[in-house]
Formats: structure tokens, sequence, C-alpha cells
């Protein structure tokens, strides 16, 4: 893994990285990666379905609201830039796009 | 100190919960600055200390369980109120604005909260030196690391600033800890305990774990926690396993294939031998066992759980909640507030989550990696119709130095017996068997028991049996 591919990693992970760091995250996510590589081993048996424990869809009755709005100041209270009962973000559609 | 002798005192009433609550802060007043046991103490257990006082009182043995009890919680898990951090700068300032399940039954008890406690950042690490707010020390050796994620909420116990903790165990967070520091670390079947209110790592693993002094609070901790919740669509009905029943002795199996591996500290593995000696004595079974896939468990769980912490951690995004640092545009605030907010163990396991996530290597890794689990499962499943627990060392070796671990894959060894449990969703605890010697320390070392899925109560039933029968340290 070079720090390019690291690049690249870091840009579809949202994460700003410094030379410095790729260089570092490179080494270990290289070292990692040979580690985990042993699963290669397994061979795929297609008789085991692939599935983690025992899973089916959990439904539940579309009932009992709460109140509205019962929450909404608790939780813009945490919002680290708002406008009144708004979220406030930066444009999502850029000038250059 | 126990719950239960606690629990005697409370009601005799020759020591209260307010009691317990001032001696309580005067450890951590003693002992905390030095230990960082804590991120945040709880002034206000005073009051609930006060209140519970009164309650027993009036009511005595009337009272639930845990009604005045000094308890620690991991800060993943939310108080509503109080700074809910996980231990990152990402969270540095979050008021959780809910209480997490496991807290509102606590609640429901009149359990007291004393604080909350230190963790690898966002629970990721053995070794509790990855908290963005210091490490943690272990109280037996104040060189040496308490393990880790929760190594807060296992140093509280072990120094006495309170009487159990909770945790949580994503591969190992309970019970590593637990071993290192000498407590009980007991890790539920996947789904017995809510979810709901744990900032979470990889949900498929995550549990809610106690630390306690003795193996009758994890049970008293756990009945009071558990349970079906309609906040957390993964927790299982009492009949979706099978029973797991308790019995006057027990088969054990060892794997011993397992244990023979190049990390593995000879005398761990004396201390493992000699509890198996003595089970052996007192009635137990001891059969050899052989668990070939277990071994690759740890390859396979530093591929879906940086899957699943890639994705859980995408909400930090700067917008909704948690730290934000400006940039040019959208994506720049993004990119800026991520890479101040997570730490470097953090985005190590983002990028490695998304690399194993990507098109063209999805099949090779993590396809592969779900497809062994269920091959675990069933490995696991074929050998439980032959024994009734599996035993092995909780961790390879016992605490390990501050800063002796640098290379992050030494680091992810020490959690090489804990992660198969988490990947097969089976129970498992971590009971301290004996101590080894280092530079003249006594350091304590864990030995780990793994029952059938949903089989919880057997391994509480085994471990009071092996208490009471002075097979391990006495209670």
């Amino acid at each position: 893994m070079k720090r390019e591919d690291i690049e690249h990693l870091a840009k579809l992970s949202r994460i700003a990285v410094t030379d410095a760091e790729a260089d570092d995250l490179a080494k270990d996510i290289t070292s990692i990666l040979g580690y985990v590589g042993e699963i290669e081993e397994i061979t795929s048996s297609s008789e085991i379905e692939k599935k983690v424990g025992p899973l089916f869809n959990v439904m539940r009755e579309d009932e009992n609201p709460h109140e509205s709005g019962l929450f909404t100041e608790d939780l813009l209270n945490l919002v680290p830039e708002r406008d009144g009962p708004y979220v406030k973000v930066k444009k999502i559609i850029g000038d250059k796009a | 100190m126990t719950i239960t002798e606690l629990r005697k005192k409370f009601i005799e009433g020759s020591y209260t919960p307010l009691d317990a609550y001032t001696d309580t802060r005067a450890t951590i007043d003693a002992k905390d600055q030095d230990i960082h046991a804590f991120l945040d103490v709880y002034d206000d257990g005073r009051e609930s200390a006060e209140k519970a006082t009164n309650i027993y009182k009036e009511k005595g043995e009337e009272t639930p369980l845990l009604l005045g009890m000094p308890l620690a919680i991991k800060n993943n898990i939310l108080i509503k109120g109080k700074k809910a951090t996980a231990a990152s700068k990402i969270l540095e300032n979050y008021i959780a604005p809910y209480d997490a399940t496991v807290i509102t039954r606590l609640k429901e008890q009149g359990a007291v909260f004393v604080g909350s406690t230190n963790l690898d950042e966002f629970a990721m690490g053995s070794s509790t030196e990855n908290s963005a707010f210091g490490l943690t020390k272990n109280p037996v050796d104040p060189t040496r690391v308490p393990g880790g994620s929760s190594g807060g909420s296992a140093a509280a116990v072990a120094m006495g600033a309170a009487v159990a903790s909770l945790g949580t165990d994503t591969g190992g967070s309970v019970r590593l800890p637990a071993s290192f520091c000498g407590v009980v670390g007991f890790k539920p079947t996947y789904g017995r305990v809510s979810r709901s209110g744990l900032i979470a790592m990889g949900s498929s693993l995550d549990q809610a774990g106690t630390l306690t002094n003795s193996v009758r609070d994890a049970e008293i901790l756990f009945n009071s926690i558990n349970g079906k919740d309609p906040l957390d669509a993964t927790t299982i009905n009492v009949d979706t396993y099978s029973q797991v029943r308790a019995k006057d002795t027990y088969r054990i199996g060892i794997p011993r294939d397992f244990l023979s591996n190049e990390g593995m500290d000879p005398d761990v593995l004396q201390v493992f031998n000699d509890t198996i000696e003595n089970l052996s004595k007192v009635g137990h079974e001891i059969v050899d066992i052989s668990l070939p896939l277990m071994r690759k468990g740890l390859a396979a769980y530093y591929i879906v759980m940086p899957a699943e912490v890639s994705s859980n951690l995408a909400r930090y995004d700067g917008v909704r909640f948690g730290l934000h640092v400006d940039g040019d545009s959208l994506l720049e605030d993004y990119m800026k507030t991520r890479a101040e907010g997570f730490g470097d163990e953090v985005k190590r396991r983002i990028l490695l989550g998304t690399y194993v996530l990507s098109a063209g290597y999805y099949d090779a890794y993590y396809g592969k990696a779900e497809h062994l689990r269920t091959m675990m499962r069933e490995e696991l499943l074929q050998v439980y119709k032959n024994v009734d627990l599996i035993m092995t060392p909780t961790a390879p070796t016992p605490a390990f130095k501050i800063g002796e671990k640098s290379d992050p894959l030494s680091m992810y060894l020490a959690d090489i017996f804990t992660v198969p449990v988490n990947l097969t969703g089976v129970p498992a605890i971590s009971i301290p068997a004996g101590t080894v010697d280092r530079d003249g320390i006594s350091l304590p070392v864990g030995v780990q028991y793994i029952a059938p899925h949903a089989g919880d109560e057997r391994l509480f039933d085994f471990g009071k049996k092996i208490y009471d029968e002075g097979v391990m340290q006495s209670e």
C-alpha cells in the first residue's frame, strides 16, 4: 500500500491526512492486511449459508408516537452551528461542480 | 467488598449508601490523580446515596438489590445530562440527551453513579493508552496498563472506587482488563443486553458487560440490566436459543491447539494448567477439544470490526453534534473535523474498514470474514454437543508495561482468546485464577470460561461453584 492509496482511502473516509500520517498509515495498514490475509486460506464451502447469528427482520407497530417537538431543543442544543430551529450547513453543491 | 456484602450492611444499617459514597469519593481523591480511572466524578451521586440511605431505613430487605450501590460507568454509555465522550476529542463536549437502556434499568434500582470511566478512544484498544484524555494506570502496578478498552472501569473496581462497574466488550474489552486488574469480567450472549445508548463501535459484536469483585455480583448486575428492549431490535427473546441448564459438575473442553501460539507466556500457561488440575480435583471433567478455526478469529475480527467501525463512525461529521472544524466547503469541514477529532488508532481502523469494504476487495476480505464467522459458529455448536464449557486463558500475558506495545499488530494479539467469543456471539467470563511474579509484584491472571449461546446463567452457576469450592481465590 502506497501513500497515494492511503490518500484515496482517506478521501473516501472524509479524513484529511498529512504526508507523514499517510506514510505511517501505509506502513501500519500493509502490516495489518498481511496478518488478516490469512483468511484467504479459508475455502468457501457453499453449504454454509453466509449469515451472522439468527437473523430475521424485527418490526414494530407504528403507533404511540411521542409528542411532537419533545426532543427538538435537546438535540438542537448539541448542533455545532444552528440558526433558530435549523441545523446550519454549508451549501452542498459547489460552484466548481 | 462485594455487592452482596454491602447489601447486608445497608440492610442492617451498620454502613449506609451515603457512607459508601463518601468512602468511594475519598478513595478517588486519594488514588485517582495517579491512576486516572475516571474522566468525570459525579457530585450528584451524593443525592442518590442519601435517598437510598433513607429508603433502606424504611424498607430494608424489600429494596432492589442494587439500591445505593456505588457504580462506575464506562464513558461510552449514555447517562442523560452527563458528558459522553467515548474518550474522543470529537465528542469532548457532547452531553448525552437520553439514558442508555442499561442506565435506565440501573436508575430504576436506585444505583448510585460515582463517575464515568476512561477507555481507549471509541473503545478501540487493549490498554486504555488510546484515550484522548490521558492513559489509565493499573492499580496493581502503576507502571503497567490496566488492559482495555474498559481499563478505567476495571481499575475503578480494582482500587475500590466503585463496588462494580459497567464496560463494553467488542473483542474482549471487558474480559481483558478484568484479567489484568484482578477482577471478574463478564460478556453476555450477544442480544441479551440492550445496546441502546451505547456509543457504537462494531454493532454485530458490541455488548455491555460487567466488572465486579465476585461472580455473584456479575450475576446480580446482569440480572438487572438484561432483557428484551424495544429500542434495540437485536435483543433476543427467551426462546431465541435452546435452554442451557446448570449442572452439578461440568465437562470442560480445553482447545490445546489454540493455546500453543508463540505469544503465550509460560507463567500464564502455568496458572491456567494449575486451574485445570484444581477443577479436575473437585470433580469437573476435563477433555481436550480441537477448535482449528478459532485461531483465525483474530484475522476475521480485524476485517469485520473495522468495516463496522468505518460505517458507524461516519456519523461524526461536525454537522449534527460533536466537534466542528470550519473549512472552505462542506467537504473540507468534514475532512478537517474528522482529522482533528479522531486519534491515530481510530483513523487507522476507519481507513482499514473503508479498504476492506471497497469494490474489488469486499469479497476477498469482508465476505470471507463473515463466512468464517458462520463456520466458527458451526464449529462451536459441534463442540458443545460434547462439552458444557470451553476454557482458555483470558489473555496470553499478564498486564504489560505502559508504552511497551507501540506496534498496532502486537497490541491486537492481546485479544487472541477473546475475539472468537464476540464473533460467534456466545457469553464468556474472566475469573481471577492466580498471579505471576514480575519485578517482585504479583500480577493477576484471569481464566476465561465460554458457554454456549444463552448459557450466561450456566457461567454464573459454574463460577459460583468454583469460588465456593475454593478452586480459585476466595470471594
